[in-house]
């Protein structure tokens, strides 16, 4: 095998492993009871704030692959995707399971009159659909009509900042966070700036 | 002093507490040191600061170490200990919110250690006759101090039982001596950007100071406290020290912390919540499972603390279980537009 392919391979290996230490971690934490009286709420919120970060990750991988032209950024890019949503799964299993304890006529009510919940259920419901559109036989069937559909990921994106706009009390500082790297990750493929992306990579190997 | 407000068996001083009642608060009081003597005492129920001996002691002044000695213990418990058993003190102390400090539920404790609560005095103003501004120490020492075990109900659908020690706001009122024009009280925690730093944030949508109110017949009804202690000790940092409000019947950012300034006023004040955001807390904040948060239900509440194989969620009564008590204050208003 080419070392390039098996430098890449190992890459991907060490980015699935790299997405298990979160989930891992927390449920140590959870394990050895240092996540506070409410682990429920805990691992809710963490995976939660993994899923954005996950969100984020995957979308700078264009950009970075623009500016740097390596290949590993674009050989992960379907496998960030799927733990994106998985943890966004996961997420709504945490919030069934410990916040509503699995009352589902509460659910029903929940997603009637809830703004962030409607948000949120939308958001992990184009999540599912890409994810289940980002195999090999699904991109051959919609051939042309793929890219447009997986162009969802920026609706998708702002569904989930409004999601945690909602649920937001007093501070909006974290929130500001994720919104500046969300739009500035938007800015970088309008056409203009796109375009500059490779030559500001030139630039800098040849300054 | 005893308060009398034994009007519902609901809560009440338990003259009376039988021995499985008993038994039963052995498991959280780790130690019982001075129970079987306490019962022999005058009929109720003693305890000691004793009992909280894996409660981590803290730094009071000499006075109040003086005042907590001689604390009236149990003077309110709730009807069922075991429904309502106590919540572990390293949960009450690292698991609440308190904004000064951050948002975040472990922010407080971890930010809140090195606040300067001694000195501290408090400024009592307004429609008053007998006003001023007071060392923590002249507020508190006419009265007795009283251990009451409450049900806190944060607005946020968590719950916790919680022992306080303080003493009848209403105590403090009376010396003041309002005048007739004097309908509300408002307070304000203290403002110290050095020491508090989600004052700092510029991302903050709380107008410092954080301000709360109540109507005059709220504060002046007996379960109504202003602690200086919990667990047996002094309140923490992170819990408001070095005094603050305890207001059972109502969400938790109802019970100020860290209060440097009591007034008496004439018309109601615009609390800090509500301030921000009136469509979704109001100047009452009874605790009430028929009207929910626009985002979230009330009609439950997570009792902490709880686990992934036990989330703990039980109903949420009217007014957190204080009804019979306090639903007179409320007669004839409709508490779905004053929520």
């Amino acid at each position: 095998m080419p070392s390039l392919l098996r430098l890449l391979l190992a890459w991907r290996i060490g980015v699935f492993a790299a997405a298990c230490v979160p989930l891992i971690w927390w449920s140590w934490q959870v394990a050895s009871q240092q996540a506070g009286p409410e682990p429920g709420r805990f691992l809710l919120l963490n995976i939660g704030h993994g899923a954005l970060w996950l969100l984020l990750l995957t979308l700078s991988l264009t950009p970075l692959t623009k500016l740097t032209r390596w290949k590993g950024f674009a050989v992960i890019r379907r496998q960030l995707g799927l733990w994106t949503l998985a943890y966004a799964f996961l997420h709504l299993v945490c919030y069934l399971l410990f916040i509503l304890g699995l009352n589902w006529a509460q659910l029903g009510s929940e997603i009637a009159n809830r703004p962030y919940i409607i948000v949120g259920m939308l958001a992990l419901v184009g999540l599912t659909l890409l994810g289940a559109t980002s195999n090999r036989f699904a991109m051959r069937r919609l051939g042309k009509r793929w890219k447009p559909l997986h162009k969802l990921v920026y609706p998708i994106l702002a569904l989930v900042l409004l999601h945690f706009f909602w649920v937001v009390r007093a501070d909006m500082r974290e929130w500001s966070l994720y919104a500046l790297i969300g739009a500035l990750l938007m800015l970088l493929r309008l056409p203009a700036i796109a375009r500059q992306l490779p030559k500001l990579r030139q630039r800098l190997s040849h300054g | 002093m005893l308060i009398n407000i034994a009007k519902s068996s609901d809560l009440r001083e338990s003259d009376v507490t039988p021995e499985s009642v008993y038994l039963s608060r052995r498991r959280f009081m780790g130690g019982v040191a001075g129970l079987g003597a306490g019962m022999a005492l005058s009929g109720h129920v003693h305890a000691a600061s004793s009992d909280y001996s894996d409660v981590p002691s803290g730094n009071a002044p000499a006075w109040l170490s003086d005042k907590i000695e001689a604390a009236q213990w149990r003077a309110v418990v709730p009807s069922d200990p075991n429904a309502d058993a106590l919540t572990p003190y390293d949960d009450a102390s690292h698991y609440n919110n308190f904004y000064e400090f951050g948002t975040g539920k472990s922010d407080p404790a971890r930010r809140a250690g090195d606040l300067e609560t001694q000195p501290w005095s408090v400024v009592i103003d307004g429609e008053v006759n007998n006003g001023g501004r007071m060392a923590l120490e002249d507020v508190i020492t006419p009265s007795q101090l009283e251990e009451r075990i409450y049900r806190l109900r944060c607005v946020e659908a968590w719950s916790m039982v919680i022992p306080w020690l303080g003493i009848p706001l209403s105590d403090i009122i009376e010396r003041a001596e309002p005048t007739s024009k004097a309908k509300y009280v408002r307070f304000e925690t203290l403002v110290d950007p050095a020491q508090m730093p989600g004052q700092r944030s510029s991302f903050a949508l709380i107008d410092w100071p954080y301000v709360e109110g109540l109507r005059l017949d709220e504060a002046m009804h007996p379960l109504t406290l202003l602690a200086v202690g919990m667990y047996g000790r002094e309140l923490p940092n992170q819990n408001g020290a070095p005094l603050r409000l305890v207001v059972p019947w109502k969400y938790g950012f109802k019970s100020i912390k860290s209060i440097v300034r009591i007034s008496l006023v004439e018309e109601q004040p615009v609390n800090s919540w509500q301030a921000i955001a009136a469509n979704e807390y109001g100047f009452y904040a009874n605790v009430n499972p028929e009207v929910d948060h626009p985002r979230w239900s009330q009609a439950s509440e997570r009792r902490l603390p709880n686990s992934l194989f036990n989330p703990n969620i039980i109903d949420t009564r009217m007014f957190n279980g204080y009804a019979d008590e306090v639903a007179s204050l409320y007669q004839g208003m409709d508490l779905r537009t004053h929520y």
